[in-house]
């Protein structure tokens, strides 16, 4: 198969395996979740499960000052990266054009040389989660393979859009190529791990609100 | 029937649910609910993490509930619940926790930790993990009516003791009062002043009160031990008393997961919305002051501060009520650095007073409490909780800390106006 | 004995380059400039100059037989555009084209038993040089002289030196071999592994690629370095966005978005309009087409890729390359719904799970608190 072969399979059917497993496997994991159900409460209540839901969603992104100067690096470097992948990923012009094929509408693009500028601070960012992950007494407790295994798959994206942008070491499209084939891994074992974070932390952060709120503390 | 691996592993079964769902699928691995844990930041263990003490729910959540964790498990690749694993946790889940919810202030991705530890006891319990202290008090609270002992008798004299004290009747069985006073078993036996102050703040209120003596325990040692059918029980008692008297409020003392119990767990537990109320003590007060029925005077000139219980503040959603009362007595207060819901636990809450195992460990963990006091050097401490007061009191002498301990019930009654 | 330069139909001719050229009265300005011009496309140093002269010089006219198969004639009509004499055109003087369908004069059988005698008086010497893709699927698809493209193409191959394969269709299969390949159209690599073969691939190919390949050739005898997928790296080593002159726009984010709009107009680029150039290997950008007049991009049009396997099929000449080339949010929908039901399930398992464990649960006593 030559590079520019590999690419359009990548563009095409490497595409749709991926979407079809993430797209499934997210469905059936937040199915799985909120088809649990839960009890109704029978307490008499202090406050609304909505709003307070709602709101935690919001306010559980500030960390309370305590909790920042306890763990500063690891907020601040996951911080950073989430943001920065939010921005190279949600942000630069290519990525706006893929999306646009798919759900139909655009938005405006941020300049080449800034999201460039994201790209290596999210690298950079990425590369200090692991050192923290792995040096941290707490983190390395708690850490397991898969912990490993999502870093990896989140980083490759970033460091071969990068190589990729600027043709750095392989051939374009076999750059390219590569770049989309993680992008692909990643979805693929997405839904199976702890990624699902980035759907299912607003069904957390919900009920953590509401059951709170319920009781009238804002959480 | 008595309790097995088996009858562990279905509990915790019928504990999972959305919430559970959502919050183990979300955890990241980030470490943040363990700086958020005294019985992390004090002792620099790891296992104590707090998402750690949740695994054995876990692992029934990820074996049961989900379509990977059901193919792994036929595949026979799941990570084991047996007994030498629950005894393994049983230590992080009873003496390393006192469900203060910290850890659940603080997850980023919103997990509400302290829940789910709560729910891992039922496991433990029912597989007969529980701790020795937590199992005696529990079965006391059961047969005898109190987890110290206390039967009526005992709360009997003591009311005589008060009523010769301030020449009040104290109501006891009284019909169609608008409030039934609950007390733990704790108050009745080394704080008695407390039901002296609510009888002569009550007086002077006007309030329309009685005790039961059917039914006066407000501890919960089930939900302590984690048996939600235990702690059913207990609710009912209560609840039989409250519907049979006719009252329209209950009134939970300065206890801490008393108020838990009884206001938040309470109707989920004995599954009926209740036809009462219930209040902490600290809410009906506030109340009263709204009203202009306090009569307070003169001030407490000393530098005050205030220890909130867990259960109460930031579990319980009675966080404004103590300072208003506070505020009535004192010009001089100063919040501890971390207050109100994000106030840290004594660290003798959720039964771990109970269990006996867990004395050097409560003691050593009082050292978060002590480093918030050093910090704002307060001359006395408010706080709400009996247990949380005698806890202290222990960690102020273990450290050779001269500071006292105040009742705010306790001390507004002092300040009544025509002492 | 001076030889016809113009040959019969059937006889190679046998005069060197050298004579021929002087016969034609091609000056030797112009003869050293055109060597000149082969050195320094072929990126080979000035001293190389004179041993390319001396070497054209001296050459016999090989014998080239041009086989065409699925083709369109493209590869043919750029070879041979030339309005006015260009340097290009020289190249003919240089070989003796002994077969082609549409330049040789020859028709029917005369034509092909004028290749058969090529073949015959210079075998395992002649250049077979081929355009157009080759049928698998059914041989009726293309024959010529009632011959299949197949048979031909290895029967012409077994006595050739070296295979030129000129065109994306000779190349990867081009248009023919495009989905969904209704023909089974492979290419000239995939049916001959026991020669050297050059692919040089292009819908068409630049003009001065194809000969630039056979003065190569003519002076050393043997193809030029290749890439890892047969292409001369003299030409292909270069992207046509790494050459591109629109490529100041690319990097600061300026792009035309219609082919009409602002941006088209002030010359930006065309990457959001389809542009392969990024991906796409070609002297496109630099030697340019129509002796160095412009080039599609420069022309306004998106590049299309087309020196690159299944360019056609590569999601389309105007979706760029950041778009998936299938439907995905159809492909998203469909998993969605699948997913739900398979979640409904799922869930349907899990409540189911749940109430059991509720029933077989008896309300715990003091005593089931000890094991």
């Amino acid at each position: 198969m030559t590079e520019i072969e590999l690419l359009s399979w990548a563009r095409g059917p490497g595409l749709q395996i991926a979407t079809v497993i993430f797209v499934a496997g997210v469905v059936i994991r937040i199915l799985e979740i909120l088809l649990l159900g839960r009890k109704a409460n029978l307490a008499e209540a202090k406050g609304t499960e909505m709003t307070s839901g709602l709101r935690t969603i919001i306010t559980r992104t500030i960390p309370d000052r305590t909790t920042f100067r306890r763990s500063g690096i690891t907020i601040v470097a996951g911080y950073v990266f989430h943001i920065g992948l939010f921005v190279v990923c949600f942000l630069s012009a290519p990525h706006i054009l893929f999306l646009k094929d798919i759900i139909g509408f655009g938005w405006p693009s941020l300049p080449t040389p800034v999201i460039d500028a994201f790209a290596v601070v999210t690298i950079i960012a990425l590369l200090a989660t692991l050192v923290n992950r792995l040096s941290n007494k707490v983190m390395r407790f708690l850490t397991n393979f898969e912990d490993l295994l999502t870093w990896t798959l989140t980083f490759l994206p970033v460091i071969t859009g990068y190589l990729a942008f600027h043709r750095i070491g392989l051939s374009a499209p076999a750059l390219l190529a590569v770049h989309l084939l993680s992008v692909e891994l990643l979805l693929v074992v997405f839904p199976f791990t702890k990624l699902m974070h980035a759907f299912t932390l607003f069904l957390a952060r919900w009920y953590n609100g509401a059951i709170s709120g319920y009781k009238g503390v804002a959480s | 029937m008595s309790a097995t691996i088996e009858n562990g592993i279905n509990a915790l079964k019928r504990q999972v649910d959305a919430t559970v769902a959502s919050f183990f699928s979300s955890c990241v691995h980030c470490g943040l609910c363990a700086e958020a844990c005294l019985f992390y930041t004090e002792t620099g263990d790891p296992r104590r993490t707090p998402i750690n003490k949740t695994e054995p729910l876990r692992r029934i959540w990820k074996s049961e509930y989900t379509l990977m964790g059901r193919i792994g498990k036929a595949l026979g690749l799941t990570k084991k619940v047996d007994d030498k694993f629950l005894e393994e946790w049983q230590e992080l889940v009873y003496d390393s926790c006192t469900m203060c919810g910290r850890c659940s202030m603080v997850c980023p991705v919103g997990n509400d930790i302290a829940l789910m530890i709560r729910k891992t006891r039922e496991g433990m319990a029912a597989a007969g993990q529980a701790p020795e202290g937590l199992i005696g008090a529990t079965t006391r609270a059961v047969t005898i009516g109190s987890p110290m002992g206390v039967k009526w008798p005992a709360l009997r004299a003591q009311i005589r003791h008060v009523e010769e004290d301030t020449g009040l009747k104290v109501p006891v069985d009284v019909p169609g009062v608008d409030y039934m006073l609950l007390l733990s078993s704790m108050e009745i036996m080394n704080f008695p002043e407390f039901i002296e102050a609510v009888a002569r703040l009550f007086d002077k209120a006007g309030v329309s009160w009685t005790i039961s003596s059917e039914a006066f325990e407000a501890t919960n040692s089930g939900i302590q031990i984690g048996v939600s059918d235990l702690a059913a029980v207990l609710v009912q008692r209560i609840v039989d008393v409250a519907e049979k008297l006719g009252v329209k409020t209950v009134i939970s003392p300065e206890c801490g997961h008393a108020y838990t119990a009884i206001r938040w767990d309470g109707p989920n537990l004995v599954g009926k919305a209740f036809s009462f109320r219930v209040r902490h003590i600290l809410e009906v007060l506030d109340e009263l002051r709204t009203q202009g029925r306090l009569k307070i005077a003169g001030k407490d000139a000393r530098k005050l501060t205030y220890h909130d219980p867990c259960q109460i503040s930031r579990r319980g959603g009675v966080i404004n009520e103590p300072r208003n009362l506070i505020g009535m007595f004192s010009d001089n207060f100063v919040e501890m650095p971390d207050t109100g819901k994000m106030n840290w636990c004594c660290g003798a809450g959720g039964g771990v007073s109970a269990n006996e195992r867990a004395d050097e460990i409560r003691l050593k963990v009082f050292e978060r409490k002590k480093a918030q006091l050093d910090e704002i050097r307060p001359e006395a401490i408010v706080s709400a909780c009996s247990n949380c007061r005698i806890h202290l009191e222990d960690g102020l002498e273990e450290y050779n800390m001269d500071i006292p301990l105040l009742s705010l019930t306790e001390t507004l009654a002092e300040h009544l106006a025509d002492n | 004995m001076k030889k016809n330069p113009f040959p019969e139909n059937g006889t190679t001719g046998a005069a060197t380059l050298g004579e021929v050229l002087r016969e034609r009265g091609v000056s030797r300005r112009s003869f050293m400039k055109f060597c000149a011009t082969t050195a320094s496309l072929m990126a080979l140093p000035p001293a190389m100059i004179p041993v390319i002269a001396r070497a054209l010089e001296q050459a016999r006219r090989p014998s080239v037989i041009w086989l065409s198969f699925q083709e369109c004639t493209g590869c043919t009509e750029s070879l041979t555009r030339a309005h006015t004499t260009t340097i290009e055109s020289l190249i003919f003087d240089a070989i003796s084209l002994d077969y082609h369908h549409t330049l040789q004069a020859a028709a029917g059988s005369a034509a092909e038993a004028a290749r058969e005698a090529a073949m015959q008086e210079n075998d395992g010497k002649y250049l077979l040089i081929v355009d157009g893709s080759i049928p698998l699927d059914n041989p009726g698809y293309s024959t010529i002289a009632g011959v299949s493209n197949l048979d031909m193409l290895t029967e012409c191959a077994r006595g050739a030196a070296a295979i030129v394969a000129v065109g994306t269709c000779a190349t990867y299969g081009g248009i023919p071999h495009a989905r969904p390949n209704p023909t089974g159209a492979v290419s000239v690599q995939d049916i001959i592994n026991d020669k050297p073969v050059v692919n040089v691939p292009g819908c068409p190919p630049i003009p001065v690629v194809i000969t630039g390949v056979l003065a190569h050739y003519l002076t050393f005898g043997a193809l030029p370095e290749l890439d890892h997928i047969g292409r001369p790296k003299a030409f292909y080593g270069q992207s046509i966005h790494d050459r591109c002159y629109r490529r100041p726009f690319y990097d600061k984010g300026r792009f035309a978005e219609t082919f009409d709009d602002e941006g088209a107009k002030k010359g930006w680029c065309l990457y959001k309009l389809g542009c392969k150039g990024p991906t796409t290997y070609n002297a496109c950008a630099t030697l340019k087409w129509n002796n160095g007049t412009s080039f599609p991009i420069e022309s306004g049009h998106p590049c299309l890729g087309c020196s690159e396997p299944d360019f056609w099929d590569g999601g389309g000449f105007y979706r760029s390359l950041s778009m998936p080339t299938e439907n995905l949010s159809r492909t998203a929908v469909y998993a969605a719904a699948g997913a739900a039901a398979a979640g409904a399930v799922i869930g349907a398992m899990n409540h189911g799970k749940k109430k059991a464990s509720n029933k077989i649960h008896i309300k715990t006593t003091i005593e089931d608190l000890n094991k």
